[in-house]
C-alpha cells in the first residue's frame, strides 16, 4: 500500500497517543491558540443527532459537539465519557463506570441516566446498526450516579460492545429528549452534547458552525474557537476553495482523484489515507444467485480470476488501497486473517475455467450477457464498474451498465433484486458483527441495503456468524471470523475486491490533524490552526 | 398609449383563472413523474447514511407517510396545497415554506442581477452592432457573442473561479457571505456582492449572446422598413431615428425572448448555484431530486410555475405598452 504519509509525523502522533502528557510538552510549545478552523462537506446532512443516525457525515460535525463513552486512538482503545468498562462472566452484563463532573452545555450534570436514557429509547430502538446490536438490550441500571450497568438477555462479548461505542455510543441529554416525539426533537437539529465545542447555528444549505466549550473537561482545550462546516456540492469548487485558503480541510475523498494527486504534490497541503484507519471500505462485486449462471461456482472463480485488482487500484486508487481478502479488512485488527484462497489475474485460466463450466463462446462472440448496476457512491465505485465491464469483456462476458442515482441503485439491487451483478461500498464498522456479517447471513428482510439480498445461502456460514456474534473469548471469536473469512473467499458469495481507507486533503496549516484512526468523526479537541 | 384600468384589471383577473387549471395540472404531472422515479427519500437517506436495518427502514417510511399508495399520497398532498400548505421536508425538518422563503431571496437577486445585466447590455450591443453592420466593431461584438453564446455555464464558472478565486485571489470562491467574518451593515452588502460577481457574470453571459444576437438582427430587420425611411425623410436625426423608430420596434422578439427565457434562468442557476454553494432555490432543487424531498420539489416547481405565469403576464403587459396596436383582451 503506498499510502503518502509522512511516516515521522505518524510516530509522533504515535507517541502522542501513547503518552499524552508527553504529547502536550511537546505541542505546549508552538500550538496557537484560536481561530476559525473550516472545513469542506460533500453533502449536507439531515439531522445532528449521533444516537439518531450512525454515519460518518454525521460525526464529522456533531463528534465535536457530542462525545462517545468510548473513543478509539492509534494504541487502542480510549476513555471519554465512560473511564472503566468491564464485563461479567456469563456476558450478561457490562459495566460502566462513568467521567465525574462533566456538565452538558446547557450546563447540567452528565450522569447515568442520560447513558441509560440513550441506550434504551435511542440506541435500542431508533440508531441504525445499533437496534440490532442492543437488540438483546435488557435495561441500564444506574446504582450511582457514575455507574452504568448494562443487562442483556444474551450475552454480549465485551470486545464487540467497546469496539462499537466509539460510533454507536453516544449519550444526548435526557433532560432535553424524555417526554418528547424524539425523531422531530428540535435538537435533533441543533446538537446539546459534552465535547469542546458549542453549537452555533445551521444555516441550511451553506453551513454548520460550533464555538469553543469554555468549560470543557479536558482543562486547557480546546485551541480553536470555531469551526465551520462548509457543504460545497461541486468538488471541483471544493478544490479550489482549498487552494484559495478558503476551506482548511476536505475528507472522505471530498475532490476529484486528478485533484487529490494534484494537490498532494502541492506542499501547502497533505493528502493521505492516515486518520481513516477505522473507517475501511470494500469495492466489491456483487452476484444475484438467482440467475443461474452466477449461481455456478466455477463462474464466480473464473470472474474473480478475470479482474487485474493491481491495475484497478494503481488506476482508480492512484495506489490509495490494496486487494481484499475478504469480508474483513486489515483493519479489523484480530479479527482479519490473509490466509485465504486468492485468485490471481489470469484471463487465460479464467477463459478455461469458462469453458470448463459449459459456457463457451458463442456466435456473438460472448459467452453470456449479464446486467450491472455501479453504486452512484463517487468516483471509485464508477471507474471499478466501468473496469470490471472492460475486463469481462475481455474473457467473452458481455456486461450493460445500467448507471442510477443512490435510491434507484439502493431498490434495484436490494429490494427489487433487479440485477445479475452490482457493485458498490461494504462499509467496515470497527467489529465485523456491526455491519458485514449481514452481507453473508441469509434470511435479510428483502429491502435492506447493504445485507445479503444476492439470493445466497449456506447453513454453515449462517451458524458461524451467529456463533461469533455471541462468543465471549477474543481468540475464539477471532478464529470463527476467520473462518468465515476462509469460507467467503472460497465460496465467493460477494467479491471483497479492494480495501480502501478515505482520503482527506488538508491545509499545512492545520496541526494535530489525523492523529486517530477515526479523526475526521473525533473531537479534535487538540487540533490548533496556525494563523 | 392609454391605458384604462378595468380592461387590465379584467384582463389580469382572466389570465389568472386561466393559470389555475394549468397549475394544477402542472402539479399533479410533476407528482406523478417523481414517483415514477426510483426509490424514495428513505433510500436516499439511508444512502447517506452509509446503510441501515430493515426496522428503521420500515418505521421511518411509516413515519413520514410514504406506506400509503400513491392515489392516497396525491390527494393528501393536493388538499393541503389547497390551502398554501407545502408540507414538512424531510430532508432539512423544516416546513417547506420556511424552506423555500430562505432560498427565494438569492435566486431572485441572482436571476434579476443576471437578467438585467444580460438584456440591457444585449440589446446595446446588439443594436450598436447592427448600427455598424459588417463593421470592425461589428465583427469584434458578434464573435465575442458567439463565444459567450458557446461556452457552456459549468465551464465558464469554473474557469472564473480558478482565475479570480485561485491565481488572481481577488473574489470568494462561493457562498454567499464569509462564513465567521460576522459582517454587518454596508461591510456585509460589500460582502454579498462580491460573492455575487462571479455567479452573475456566469449565468448573465450566455444570456447576453442570446439578446445580442437577437438585437442585431431586429435592429438590421427593421431599419430597413418604409417607416424608417419615412422618418429619415421627414428629417428626424440618428439619435431619435434609433431610439423612437427603430429600437422600440426591434425590442418586440427580445421582449418575447426575455419573457420565454424566465424559466430556463431558472434552470440555468441550478448549475451556477450548485458550482458555486450559493444557498437558492436552485441549489435547492438539484438536491431535492437527488435525495428524493418530494415535498421540497413540488414546493420549488410550485413557486416557479407562478414566477413564470406572472412573468409571462408582465410581458404580455410589456408588449402593448411598446406597439400599440396589440390589445389586452
Amino acid at each position: 500500500m503506498t499510502v503518502t504519509l509522512n511516516k515521522t509525523k505518524l510516530a509522533l502522533a504515535m507517541a502522542g497517543v501513547l503518552s499524552s502528557a508527553a504529547f502536550s510538552a511537546y505541542a505546549a510549545e508552538d500550538v496557537q491558540k484560536g481561530g476559525t478552523a473550516i472545513i469542506h462537506m460533500n453533502s449536507e446532512q439531515r439531522i445532528l443527532n449521533p444516537a439518531l443516525r450512525a454515519s460518518t457525515g454525521v460525526y464529522n460535525i456533531t463528534g465535536k459537539i457530542m462525545e462517545p463513552l468510548i473513543d478509539k486512538s492509534y494504541d487502542g482503545y480510549v476513555p471519554v465519557l465512560a473511564t472503566e468498562w468491564s464485563g461479567s462472566e456469563d456476558g450478561k452484563t457490562i459495566t460502566l463506570k462513568l467521567r465525574e463532573g462533566v456538565k452538558w452545555h446547557d450546563g447540567k450534570d452528565f450522569t447515568c441516566d442520560d447513558v441509560s436514557f440513550s441506550a434504551i429509547e435511542l440506541w435500542k430502538k431508533l440508531l441504525n446498526y445499533s437496534s440490532s446490536l442492543q437488540a438483546n438490550l435488557e435495561s441500564v441500571d444506574c446504582p450511582d450516579p457514575h455507574t452504568a450497568v448494562f443487562n442483556y438477555s444474551k450475552p454480549m462479548p465485551l470486545a464487540l460492545f467497546v469496539a462499537a461505542m466509539p460510533d454507536l455510543g453516544h449519550p444526548v441529554p435526557k433532560h432535553l429528549f424524555e417526554g418528547t416525539d424524539i425523531l422531530k426533537n428540535e435538537y435533533n437539529t441543533a446538537p446539546v452534547g459534552t465535547g469542546p465545542f458549542k453549537f452555533v447555528e445551521y444555516e441550511r444549505g451553506q453551513y454548520v458552525m460550533a464555538e469553543k466549550n469554555e468549560n470543557y473537561w479536558r482543562e486547557g482545550y480546546p485551541y480553536l474557537d470555531r469551526i465551520v462546516w462548509r457543504f460545497m456540492t461541486d468538488k471541483s469548487a471544493a478544490a479550489a476553495a482549498l487552494e484559495a485558503g478558503e476551506v482548511h480541510e476536505s475528507g472522505f475523498i471530498g475532490v476529484s482523484m486528478a485533484d487529490i494527486e494534484r494537490l498532494g504534490k502541492d506542499d501547502r497541503f497533505t493528502v493521505g489515507t492516515q486518520g481513516y484507519e477505522n473507517n475501511v471500505a470494500h469495492s466489491t462485486v456483487e452476484f444475484n444467485h438467482r440467475n443461474p449462471i452466477l449461481a455456478d461456482l466455477k463462474v464466480r472463480q473464473a470472474m474473480y480470476h478475470g479482474l487485474d485488482i493491481d491495475y484497478a487500484i494503481k488506476t482508480i486508487m492512484r495506489g490509495f488501497a490494496k486487494p481484499g481478502r475478504g469480508p474483513v479488512p486489515s483493519a479489523g485488527g484480530d479479527n482479519y486473517t490473509d490466509q485465504v484462497t486468492t485468485y490471481a489475474y489470469d484471463p487465460e485460466l479464467a477463459k478455461k475455467m469458462l469453458d470448463e463450466a459449459g459456457y463457451p463462446v458463442k456466435d456473438d462472440g460472448f459467452r453470456f450477457h449479464l446486467r450491472h448496476r455501479p453504486a452512484p457512491w463517487g468516483e471509485y465505485t464508477q471507474l471499478w464498474a466501468e473496469y470490471y465491464a472492460q475486463a469481462m469483456k475481455e474473457i467473452g462476458i458481455d456486461v450493460e451498465l445500467l448507471t442510477n442515482d443512490a435510491p434507484g441503485f439502493l431498490n434495484g439491487v436490494y429490494r427489487d433484486h433487479d440485477f445479475d451483478t452490482a457493485n458498490g461500498w461494504h462499509q467496515f464498522r470497527s467489529d465485523p458483527a456491526v455491519s458485514t456479517t449481514v452481507w453473508l447471513r441469509s434470511g435479510q428482510p428483502e429491502g435492506s441495503p447493504w445485507t445479503n439480498q444476492f439470493g445466497w445461502k449456506s447453513d454453515e456460514m449462517d451458524k458461524l456468524i451467529d456463533d461469533a456474534a455471541s462468543e465471549l473469548d477474543p481468540a475464539k471469536r477471532a478464529e470463527m471470523y476467520h473462518e468465515i473469512q476462509a469460507r467467503s473467499m472460497n465460496e465467493l458469495p460477494v467479491i471483497f475486491a479492494i480495501e480502501h481507507p478515505f482520503i482527506s486533503v488538508t491545509s499545512n496549516k492545520l496541526h494535530n490533524h489525523h492523529n486517530n484512526p477515526r479523526w475526521n468523526s473525533s473531537s479534535w479537541y487538540d487540533l490548533w490552526l496556525e494563523q | 398609449m392609454t391605458l384604462h384600468m378595468p380592461p387590465i384589471l379584467a384582463y389580469a383577473l382572466r389570465r389568472f383563472a386561466q393559470a389555475i387549471p394549468v397549475i394544477i395540472l402542472i402539479m399533479i404531472g410533476t407528482f406523478l413523474l417523481l414517483k415514477l422515479a426510483p426509490g424514495d427519500t428513505i433510500d436516499a437517506l439511508v444512502g447517506d447514511m452509509g446503510g441501515a436495518d430493515a426496522a428503521f427502514i420500515d418505521r421511518l417510511r411509516a413515519e413520514y407517510g410514504l406506506d400509503q399508495p400513491v392515489w392516497v399520497q396525491l390527494w393528501r398532498y393536493m388538499v393541503k396545497l389547497a390551502s398554501f400548505d407545502f408540507g414538512w421536508s424531510f430532508v432539512y425538518e423544516q416546513p417547506v415554506s420556511t424552506v423555500l422563503m430562505e432560498r427565494l431571496g438569492t435566486t431572485l437577486l441572482l436571476m434579476a442581477t443576471s437578467l438585467s445585466i444580460a438584456f440591457t447590455a444585449g440589446i446595446a450591443l446588439g443594436a450598436i452592432a447592427a448600427r455598424r453592420a459588417y463593421s470592425l466593431t461589428d465583427n469584434l461584438i458578434s464573435v465575442l457573442g458567439l463565444v459567450f453564446y458557446a461556452t457552456p455555464s459549468f465551464f465558464l464558472s469554473l474557469m472564473l473561479m480558478l482565475v479570480f478565486s485561485v491565481k488572481l485571489g481577488w473574489l470568494p470562491v462561493g457562498g454567499i457571505k464569509t462564513i465567521a467574518a460576522f459582517y454587518t451593515g454596508w461591510d456585509h452588502v460589500w460582502d454579498v456582492v462580491r460573492h455575487l460577481i462571479m455567479p452573475t457574470a456566469a449565468l448573465s453571459l450566455i444570456y447576453l449572446a442570446f439578446y445580442l444576437r437577437l438585437m442585431r438582427a431586429s435592429v438590421m430587420e427593421v431599419a430597413d422598413l418604409d417607416y424608417v425611411r419615412t422618418a429619415r425623410a421627414k428629417g428626424a436625426g440618428e439619435g431619435r431615428l434609433m431610439i423612437h423608430h427603430i429600437m422600440r420596434n426591434a425590442l418586440l422578439p427580445v421582449v418575447t425572448l426575455l419573457g420565454l427565457q424566465f424559466s430556463t434562468v431558472l434552470g440555468g442557476s441550478i448549475v451556477v448555484e450548485t458550482i458555486f454553494s450559493l444557498p437558492g432555490l436552485g441549489q435547492l432543487a438539484y438536491k431535492s431530486v437527488v435525495q428524493r424531498d418530494l415535498n421540497t420539489l413540488m414546493g420549488i416547481i410550485f413557486l416557479c410555475a407562478i414566477i413564470v405565469v406572472v412573468v409571462n403576464f408582465l410581458t404580455d403587459l410589456l408588449y402593448a405598452r411598446l406597439d400599440s396596436r396589440i390589445e389586452l383582451k
